[in-house]
């Protein structure tokens, strides 16, 4: 039965783009294409030196540095995958489709170390279990240890960011994975134990599969992380392609070499994306969405079992979230002179960015996304694919990419209006708010993207088909069938961006207008000044506003399939 | 059309309303509370407004380029000198004249033709335990790149700026073969791969992790005044200064900068926020409070510093260190200094 709807469905995807009038299809190609061009432009101007001839430099780089940022990119790419796919994958299972202490609880608590970027954690856990750090300097003094005689093992290394980043990025597999866990269909799965499968079987036969383009979604956002991050590998002395393509760009001033070391990192993302893609794509999923009201019957955890589940879901909570916090806290009240009203301000600038940055680049990426499916053609894909790569680049990189080209329109447009108008038009864009968002669109287009994309994915076409016949245009079937149908996924793009947002450091920090300032600024003015007590104050403010969309965005997951309520 | 017209007439209102502000724009790379401190001051002082954004210097000077001649900013300032060489490549820095400025400021800290002027000083000092460290006066750079040191130093990434100035300077004292030497050196005496900042490294030497590392000597400082944990940790180590020798170069100093750029809209405003900086008053304060030298002798040091002592100070002109930077990275690279 199940095959037949799937095959159904796939010749539906496959003919109906022919039946849509081509002029409708083609101007949502042409708005799509539009927005893919704009978004990509920071990304070419970084590449544009691509093809630029760098001459010796690469045989310096080759001989000397290149092995050790290929060597730790790659042990981060697959460490942080598996940690995050293995991690992500079970909480959502477990906490989805079993009963045990505390459940109700973790639904949302296993998002809670979202909140805290990356970098902050690499800082704070540094502090605490270095060497010279509290844990290890109050062991040795407890047991009269010398320095040699107990030494755990060193937190800042490859193996160290490793555990750092699965920490910070499993909640993107978690919530994508149990979003679509919950939007399963019950009698799919029920269907599967009736025909004699074992519970582990149907997991891995029929959820898992039918889950991939949410993984998929959720693992290809933390690698894209995992690879951007500079924070904490810098803080950490792990030489990897970020470290890299800003040592040869600002320290040896090769800006064609760090283009193609940007360029390669960009391409192995877009293989990885290519080849998941591909082995993906027998599969053709098209969940029916007439189930989702139907409870799921859990399963009732006992004895070992569910103790078992408790600390599979307490242990990465715990150090994800209540061990760092408790840290800040302490920090903070030993610091509290540092705070000021000033705070409110930032605060303020803060929130209303993420606000902003984040409604428009959900209504970017649901564009893109409709468009992609209206005219599912290669190069609206490409185009689509492409411009929300931005989000593998590190963020100073693509900052620099957003800076230039606004930076050439001003002038060409000053230059003209001198040379017409006897005006200068001075600077229109650049250092304006509106720079400052758009750079934040770029970057963290892909975080919405690739979830708006695939929930899209999950309404059948035949919906489309159906609506057609009914006489609805293009913008109506979007506005009347898709958005309401997608809101959960739509406020949960949001929320993300939202949460990348007050996060986010690189870009704000270059391009912002004059005197603004965000609290992730203010923790790293401080943090930056080896004064992580100071910054203790902005960065549980970050932690904490973090929570509320965080929290938000689990009961948006959980609300997606109203279990409970029939 | 009509719309056209109106914001035309919109545009040049408001150009016509700010052509004559009262303001200087600052692009900053320093992040310390004490400069918001001094910028206010100023703005009280002459009524002029001070408007900043801070970055990171690379950052910052790309910023500048891609804004072009209607770029905003009036002053770069930034640390150290291998970072403002970057600016002066980019092409974005003006000369000024100030007799103020260069009575003010030694003439190793600052451009020959007023594209920067040094604002206070760092020192890249070295941190040793003093229980295992035998004649630590007569310490110097090189001494710790001997057989003697293997597994006892510290020092963070080569990433870091202020090795990469140090790097430099050695470059430019020894010459490209010794530095590579001194390099590799380094690197075999190391007692841990890099890692950290500057503090972390004065940590270990207390724990015992490492004997001797390079640090600027504010961090040791900052610690001294902080709170009790770091106080002690402070307390158990010494600084000393490198190379103090009769005929020793001195301890490698480098500089915080600002530079006027060339393209200023505040050009007089820039020039009199750069002659506010270096006055004997706010020299005092950035050094009683950062823990900085500063550049002005009038300026008195804080007890802190006076702790630390009178020292010899490398006299190299600090435009070196940016111009052996590429090839400072480059050694360290061959080098192995992760």
């Amino acid at each position: 039965m199940f095959k037949a709807l799937r095959f159904l469905a796939g010749t539906f995807t496959s003919s109906d783009s022919n039946k849509y009038p081509t002029t409708l299809s083609k101007k949502w190609a042409v708005v799509s294409g539009i927005i893919a061009v704009l978004v990509s432009i920071p990304i070419l101007s970084v590449l544009s030196s691509f093809f630029v001839s760098s001459g010796e430099i690469w045989s310096h780089l080759a001989s000397t540095v290149l092995g050790d940022y290929i060597t730790n990119s790659l042990l981060l790419i697959v460490g942080v995958s598996s940690g995050v796919v293995l991690l992500g994958v079970t909480l959502a299972w477990i906490i989805t489709m079993c009963s045990f202490p505390g459940q109700k609880y973790f639904e949302w608590a296993a998002v809670l170390p979202f909140s805290i970027p990356a970098y902050l954690l690499a800082y704070i856990y540094t502090d605490f279990f270095g060497i010279t750090g509290t844990l290890q300097t109050a062991i040795r003094s407890t047991f009269d240890l010398g320095i040699g005689e107990f030494v755990l093992p060193e937190i800042r290394s490859v193996w160290g960011a490793i555990l750092i980043m699965i920490l910070a990025f499993y909640p993107y597999v978690y919530m994508l994975a149990r979003s679509a866990f919950l939007n399963q269909s019950v009698s799919l799965f029920e269907a599967s134990r009736i025909m004699g499968y074992t519970t582990t079987q149907s997991f891995f036969k029929i959820a898992l599969p039918l889950a991939r383009p949410g993984i998929a979604a959720g693992l290809a956002l933390a690698l894209m992380e995992t690879l951007n991050d500079f924070g904490t590998v810098q803080y950490f002395g792990v030489q990897t392609f970020t470290t890299g393509i800003y040592r040869t760009w600002f320290g040896l001033g090769e800006r064609p070499a760090a283009a193609q070391l940007a360029g390669f990192l960009l391409l192995f993302i877009v293989v990885l994306i290519l080849l998941e893609r591909w082995s993906r794509s027998r599969i053709k999923d098209q969940t029916n969405a007439t189930n989702r009201f139907k409870r799921i019957q859990r399963f009732d955890l006992t004895g070992f079992k569910k103790w078992g589940a408790f600390l599979v879901c307490a242990i990465p909570v715990f150090l994800g979230f209540i061990l760092p916090v408790a840290l800040l806290l302490s920090m903070f009240f030993n610091n509290i002179d540092s705070v000021n009203t000033r705070f409110l301000l930032y605060s303020l600038n803060t929130l209303s960015v993420a606000a902003i940055a984040g409604l428009i680049t959900v209504s970017v990426a649901l564009l893109m996304a409709y468009s992609s499916r209206l005219n599912p053609s290669k190069l609206v894909k490409g185009l689509n694919q492409f411009g929300a790569l931005g989000y593998a680049i590190p963020g100073s990189v693509i900052a620099v990419g957003v800076l230039i080209p606004f930076g050439w329109l001003d002038n060409t447009i000053d230059s003209f209006a001198r040379s017409n108008f006897q005006v200068s038009t001075g600077l229109l864009l650049s250092g304006t708010l509106f720079a400052m968002i758009f750079a934040y669109v770029v970057r963290f287009l892909s975080v919405s993207y690739n979830g708006i994309n695939s929930s899209l994915q999950k309404i059948s076409p035949s919906v489309d088909e159906a609506s057609r016949g009914m006489g609805y245009s293009f913008s109506q079937i979007l506005r009347k069938i898709h958005i309401p149908m997608l809101s959960g996924g739509l406020l949960s793009a949001f929320l993300l961006v939202f949460v990348d947002v007050m996060k986010e450091l690189p870009a704000t920090i270059i391009i912002r207008p004059f005197n603004f300032d965000t609290l992730a600024v203010q923790v790293y003015r401080l943090a930056s000044d080896e004064r992580l007590g100071e910054s203790a104050g902005a960065a549980l403010a970050i932690v904490l506003v973090g929570i509320i969309p965080v929290i938000l965005l689990s009961k948006t997951i959980t609300r997606s399939r109203k279990t409970e309520e029939h | 059309m009509k719309y056209l017209s109106l914001i035309a007439a919109g545009v040049v209102l408001v150009l016509s309303a700010c052509s004559q502000p009262k303001e200087v724009n600052i692009y900053s790379a320093r992040h310390y509370e004490t400069d918001q401190a001094l910028y206010t001051d100023f703005t009280e002082e002459t009524g002029i407004k001070v408007n900043l954004i801070e970055g990171g210097s690379d950052g910052l000077i790309e910023r500048i380029k891609s804004e072009g001649v209607n770029s905003p900013a009036d002053i770069l300032v930034t640390v150290d000198a291998g970072r403002v060489w970057r600016a002066e490549e980019a092409g974005i820095l003006g000369s000024i004249e100030s007799d103020i400025l260069n009575e003010r400021i030694p003439s190793s800290l600052r451009h020959p033709d007023g594209l920067w002027y040094g604002i206070s000083k760092r020192v890249r000092a070295i941190v040793i335990n003093p229980a295992n460290v035998a004649n630590p006066e007569s310490l110097t750079y090189e001494d710790l790149a001997t057989e003697d040191w293997k597994g006892r130093v510290c020092i963070r990434s080569s990433n870091n700026i202020y090795n990469q100035s140090l790097m430099a300077s050695i470059i430019e004292s020894n010459g490209v073969e010794a530095a590579e030497a001194w390099a590799t050196g380094i690197v075999n005496n190391m007692a841990r791969a890099p890692q950290g900042g500057d503090r972390d490294q004065i940590r270990a030497v207390s724990a015992g992790v490492c004997d001797a590392a390079i640090v600027n000597h504010y961090y040791l400082a900052m610690m001294l005044t902080g709170d009790e944990e770091n106080q002690e940790i402070a307390k158990s180590v010494q600084l000393v200064f490198p190379n103090q020798s009769e005929v020793g170069r001195g301890a490698h100093v480098n500089i915080s900068v600002a530079g006027v750029l060339k393209d200023a809209p505040n050009r007089d405003n820039a020039i009199k926020f750069m002659e506010y900086l270096t006055n004997e008053t706010s020299q005092s304060y950035l050094t009683v409070d950062n823990n900085e030298y500063p550049v002005n002798d009038d300026a008195t040091w804080n007890p802190v510093l006076q702790g630390f002592g009178e020292f010899k100070a490398d006299e190299m002109n600090v435009s070196a260190l940016g111009k052996n930077n590429p090839e400072a990275i480059r050694i360290m690279d061959r080098a192995g200094w992760k």
